[in-house]
């Protein structure tokens, strides 16, 4: 066994590696950019080593840096874990001439699977179904229809030249197939100026299954099942779960075999995973083979009780593997969900900066937390800004589903945006709970975007009942302060107003033992709960249920976040409450008027001056974020007022740059 | 004697309909509460104890004397805040458009006298068109009074002022005195005079919410401390301010039991400074995450942003925190910067609040603009301040601390008791790369030269340990454990005895 190995990588597999290889009594290597100076991974790491400035392209992409670190260090092995140079041919060829093993498959394999069209090929060789269709150009309807009847309906035929869904036709007959070939050869004229059509097995209702495969040096090759990872926004998994939830034991023993298949075909070493996307009547097409750990690797760890990073160590050692295809266990169920900075509530823009405070959920036997940063630290532009992999388990998906909300009520983040809310919709979406997903999941049920509407609200009494008690709990503590008039110490009422959105909730709120009894529109809500001002978790048992709620006070205010829904409620006595309604409500102040940033940034570039009249489309100024400019440009025909901020200044979200005239 | 009661009760019930129901509603209309509606969400509930409520006006003339309205436009008394007494007058809008009569204000300086008497604040909630203009001199000389008892009650029992409603000409002066001025957002103004004179003198064209808007206030003039949405939040928000705020002069802060722990450790403040110098961070997650339960009561937080002041608690007791901020022009110390700290710093003078201050400052501001505007004046108001301060000081270093503005923000020196500095600090006259521009003055065509000159100075000043050898430094402390070595050092301060020398008072430079 190796007695060191370097890690080529960073954030959270290059800390999940550590830990394996610590366990396994490895001594371990971490390599960083001057931009992960302090991060977790290097003050995990034994010994760590700087391999250049934070572009990628100048450290965690550089094969030579890499290899001299070994050499500097004296690693036996690397570790690439997933994206930088895990898949490149080159580096590992590179640690081969060293002498220095790679710990995944060998050249020749990864070679043979990062092409698409040859992988496909070679696929094809190996008796693994492969997504029917025709390359070659049709040219005619009547040939359209001979290539459809072959292929099978439904067929998709697509121009040559296509994209944004233009020249795109679903044909499920002759005569649809006929016309649909005419049609989309106009289409594709019109719009591409190239009328050349092909063909292809149309997926209905797709989902993306994914086998995880494992094989020694000395020919043995296990499949260990399938991963579901049909939750997918823009080609970006979101949700993964082993097993899943679609597949029945003869198409799992069927892709596993065919994945295997293909595996012995390119003598593959190592952990892999083959692609499949499976239709809506189980059939399954290859798509790819990542020669490569997963980001999603958790889950199928969880069902089989395996650890990948030590298979894959003792491989790449020359080990056997120690058990057989019958021993390859299948228990209970297994949840992931990516915890990424970037705001859902706009669309989905990346949010850089420092984790003022991150607080995971604690981690147990059904909770396990994969991340690479911490409290303090920067998630930058440079790197993908995923905070975490948050993956949960449970005897059944049920199970599974429930453990990640109360896994995600309890994720504590502040300084940079995050998802959590838009991960708490989807895993208590009644689709996603009743197992009907497909790749467009995310497409079809939110066509519009993500909007705080969507976020599902649980049981609003439950909100206000705690709410009462947290606000019970601060005026408690605040009518113990010193110098108060000697008898005539501040007397608590029972009976208070919540009010949430306007709306007003009579709730008296009694002190029992051990907690309050918190009365609302003709219930009783018990609630136990040792919460104390200042703490960012409120845990508590509500009538014998566990909640939590992350609680933030704001002015007079209390900020409630649960099941991804954020609630600020003013609490008051009744008397007090009613004087609330005398309060106009404020029309949010016009920001037509002005042109905002859209994201946090540098003001690069202002081109315009104070008076300049700008026709609708003109560029105004750039501001760079994540090392990409972003052109701002008139919305319609304006004068410029007012500058509001001057070239090379940094910028926050939505801060006025210009007031137009 | 039946008669006497029934006469009472109807005076009562007029007096609380003050100036009627159709001014109560036009006064809802406006989103505004009236004088005794904000009393009781200001007051804990049923605390509140009028007085004065059957006075009334001595006006004869323009046929003032058809209208008499018991209480007289204001509303007067004490009640609590939390169990603790304060001295309460709230300007009734409806009655004479909240006017200000010679009786209004003697009611207003009963109340101020009774407030420094037994040393409880006075909180005042503005809502007044003016002087009671049929009174003449008579009003100008009530203004008169309250401005008398305004400075003799300063420094001796905190004085809030919460502008409810217009507060034009003369009137604003009682507010501006007080400590701390909240405003309402769109419901309140203050100005000396109004834009129709505006107008005429100087042809500038401005609405009463540009000239004098609680946004123009608290961003702008600094006049105002905080803007807030509406009526109830401000009567909350000031709640949750007095909760910090000593009963008086004599009198130690205020304490409530926390659970805390002093000793709770940070390990995210280790990385809190980044290591790019020239890189800013923002001081207040420092201040949030030292304070008690990370509650922060910022004063002027639109303000002079390159200073950030407010009131923090540190093992349930009220401490101020003053903190350069590096987020806003490098957290230099400019005019706007040094008269917000000043005035913060001498007001936790005066009520025995323990200062904490929190150093990262390059310096103060160049330039003819703060030149001409007096900054050597006003820097040397923060000086002063901080110089004449007796209460606790501990002072921590984060980063730069360099020429005067180090010598000025809470350095030993200036009588600080315990300071401190992360390792990241960097005390010196001036920066490196300015140092060695000066020193090596002749190497200047050398840039090979200064490079190596600037890492020497790097080398010998941009660390702790020169001030460290001279005793300038009590220690060199590791950011995560900040909270706890500053509670303990608070802790060992809290009997702390120190008096100047007697004088009638300071000069200070104003």
């Amino acid at each position: 066994m190796f007695k060191k190995i370097l890690i080529a990588n960073r954030g959270e597999i290059a800390c999940r590696v550590i830990r394996t290889a610590r366990r396994m009594g490895i001594r371990t290597v971490a390599v960083y950019s001057d931009a992960d100076r302090e991060a977790l991974h290097v003050r995990m790491a034994d010994e760590a080593v700087r391999i250049g400035p934070p572009p990628t392209a100048q450290s965690y992409l550089k094969i030579d840096a890499i290899v001299a670190a070994c050499r500097q260090t004296g690693a036996e092995a690397v570790h690439p874990g997933y994206g930088f140079l895990s898949e490149k041919t080159e580096f590992a060829a590179a640690l081969e001439k060293e002498g220095i093993a790679f710990i995944g498959p060998k050249p020749h394999a990864i070679t043979a699977m990062g092409d698409k069209i040859a992988s496909k090929k070679l696929a094809q060789k190996a008796g693994v179904n492969t997504i029917p269709g025709y390359t070659g150009v049709i040219k005619d309807s009547a040939e359209a229809v001979k290539i459809a009847k072959d292929i099978g309906y439904p067929v998709m035929l697509k121009a040559s030249a296509g994209g944004g869904g233009k020249g795109m036709r679903v044909v499920r007959s002759d005569e649809e197939a006929k016309e649909g070939f005419e049609r989309a050869s106009s289409e594709a004229l019109a719009s591409f100026g190239d009328d050349r059509v092909f063909a292809e097995k149309y997926i209905e209702e797709p989902r993306h299954i994914e086998i995880q495969v494992l094989a020694d040096s000395q020919g043995t090759t296990l499949y260990l099942n399938e991963r579901e990872c049909s939750i997918q926004r823009r080609h970006q998994k979101v949700i993964e779960e082993a097993p899943s939830p679609f597949l029945d034991a003869a198409t799992r023993k069927a892709m596993g075999e065919q994945a295997v298949a293909l595996a012995k075909a390119v003598q593959y070493q190592s952990a892999g995973t083959v692609e499949f996307v499976v239709d809506r009547d189980r059939n399954f097409y290859f798509l790819e083979m990542n020669t490569r750990l997963q980001v999603e690797h958790p889950v199928t760890e969880l069902v089989t009780g395996l650890d990948l990073v030590e298979q894959m160590i003792r491989i790449a050692a020359g080990e056997k593997l120690a058990f057989g295809q019958q021993d390859v266990k299948l228990e209970g169920w297994a949840m992931e969900a990516r915890v990424y900075a970037e705001d859902p509530f706009r669309n989905f823009l990346p949010s850089i900066g420092r984790l003022v405070r991150c607080q995971p959920p604690a981690e147990n036997d059904h909770v396990r937390v994969d991340t690479g940063i911490e409290e303090g630290s920067e998630v930058s532009m440079f790197y993908d800004p995923m905070i975490a992999k948050l993956i949960t388990y449970g005897e059944n998906r049920d199970q599974a589903i429930d453990r990640m909300a109360d896994a995600l009520d309890a994720y504590y983040i502040r300084g940079v945006s995050h998802n959590i809310s838009f991960l708490n919709a989807l895993v208590l979406h009644p689709r996603f709970r009743a197992g009907r997903l497909s790749t467009n999941f995310i497409a079809e049920e939110y066509p519009d975007g993500f909007r705080a509407e969507l976020v599902p609200k649980d049981d609003p009494a439950l909100t206000i009942a705690v709410a009462a008690v947290a606000h019970r709990v601060i005026v408690e503590r605040s009518a113990k302060l010193s110098g108060q008039l000697p008898s005539h110490e501040r007397r608590l009422g029972a009976e208070y107003v919540v009010i949430e959105a306007k709306q007003h909730h009579a709730v008296q709120v009694v002190s029992v033992a051990h907690g309050w009894e918190v009365n609302y529109a003709g219930h009783s809500y018990r609630v136990v709960t040792d919460w104390r001002p200042g703490q960012p978790l409120l845990k508590a048992d509500v009538n014998g249920h566990q909640v939590t709620f992350q609680i933030d006070r704001v002015g007079p205010k209390i900020r409630l976040f649960h099941r991804g829904a954020q609630t600020d409620v003013l609490v008051l006595p009744p008397k007090a409450a009613a004087l609330t309604r005398y309060m106009l409500d404020k029309a949010p102040p016009d920001l037509s008027k002005f042109l905002l940033s859209p994201m946090p940034g540098l003001l690069s570039r202002l081109m315009v001056k104070e008076g300049q009249e700008v026709k609708a489309g003109e560029e105004i100024c750039v501001v760079e974020a994540m090392k990409m400019e972003n052109s701002l440009r008139a919305p319609n025909d304006v004068v410029i007022g007012k500058l509001l901020a001057q070239q090379g200044q940094s910028l926050t979200v939505d801060q006025p740059i210009v007031e137009f005239g | 004697m039946q008669d006497i009661i029934r006469q009472l009760e109807e005076k009562r019930a007029a007096a609380e309909l003050g100036g009627g129901q159709a001014r109560i509603d036009a006064q809802h209309a406006k989103g505004k509460l009236t004088a005794r509606e904000r009393l009781q969400l200001l007051l804990d509930e049923g605390s509140f104890e009028e007085w004065d409520m059957f006075v009334e006006h001595r006006c004869h003339d323009f046929d003032m004397d058809a209208q008499r309205v018991p209480g007289d436009g204001v509303v007067t008394g004490y009640g609590t805040i939390n169990g603790r007494l304060v001295f309460v007058f709230s300007q009734d809008f409806t009655v004479f458009g909240g006017s200000l009569s010679e009786t209004h204000a003697e009611k207003i300086c009963k109340v101020m006298e009774h407030a420094m008497r037994v040393g409880a604040p006075l909180i005042g909630l503005n809502d007044s068109g003016g002087a009671r203009i049929q009174e003449g001199v008579a009003s100008l000389g009530g203004y008169a009074d309250v401005f008398q008892k305004n400075v003799l009650a300063s420094g001796v029992v905190p004085q809030l002022s919460v502008i409810m409603g217009p507060c034009a000409g003369g009137a604003v002066y009682s507010p501006a005195i007080t400590d701390f001025v909240f405003m309402v957002k769109d419901s309140s103004y203050m100005f000396l005079t109004g834009p129709e004179v505006v107008k005429t003198v100087t042809h500038e064209e401005v609405t009463a919410e540009q000239l004098g808007g609680a946004i123009t206030h608290s961003t702008r003039s600094g006049v105002a401390d905080l803007a807030l949405e509406n009526d109830v939040e401000a009567l909350l928000t000031t709640r949750r301010l007095v909760n910090f705020l000593p009963a008086n002069n004599r009198s130690k802060p205020p304490v409530w039991p926390c659970e805390d722990p002093a000793t709770r450790e940070e390990t995210s403040l280790d990385t809190l400074v980044p290591e790019d110098p020239a890189k800013p961070y923002d001081i207040k997650e420092l201040i949030l995450k030292l304070a008690d339960e990370g509650d922060f009561f910022e004063i002027q937080p639109s303000y002079a942003q390159n200073m950030v002041v407010g009131f923090i608690r540190m093992e349930g007791s009220t401490v101020g925190v003053v903190a350069n901020q590096p987020m806003v022009l490098a957290g230099c110390l400019d005019i706007g910067a040094s008269i917000k700290g000043a005035r913060f710093v001498r007001f936790c003078d005066a009520f025995n609040i323990p200062l904490l201050t929190l150093v990262d400052v390059p310096g103060f501001m160049p330039g003819t603009a703060q030149e001409y505007g007096g900054i050597i004046k006003h820097g040397a108001k923060l000086l002063y301040a901080y110089a004449e301060a007796t209460v606790p000081k501990v002072t921590v270093i984060t980063r730069k601390a360099y020429g005067g503005a180090y010598d000025v923000m809470s350095s030993k020196h200036l009588r600080g008791d315990v300071n401190f500095a992360w390792p990241s600090a960097e005390i010196a006259v001036m920066g490196p790369k300015g140092a060695v521009e000066i020193i090596f003055r002749k190497d200047a065509g050398d840039p090979a030269k200064i490079a190596a000159r600037t890492e020497e100075y790097r080398a010998k000043f941009a660390n702790p340990f020169i001030a460290g050898s001279r005793g300038f430094l009590d220690d060199v402390i590791m950011p995560r454990q900040t909270r706890a070595r500053v509670c303990r050092s608070l802790s060992m301060l809290r009997e702390k005895e120190l008096k100047n020398p007697w004088r009638k008072h300071g000069n200070i430079p104003l």
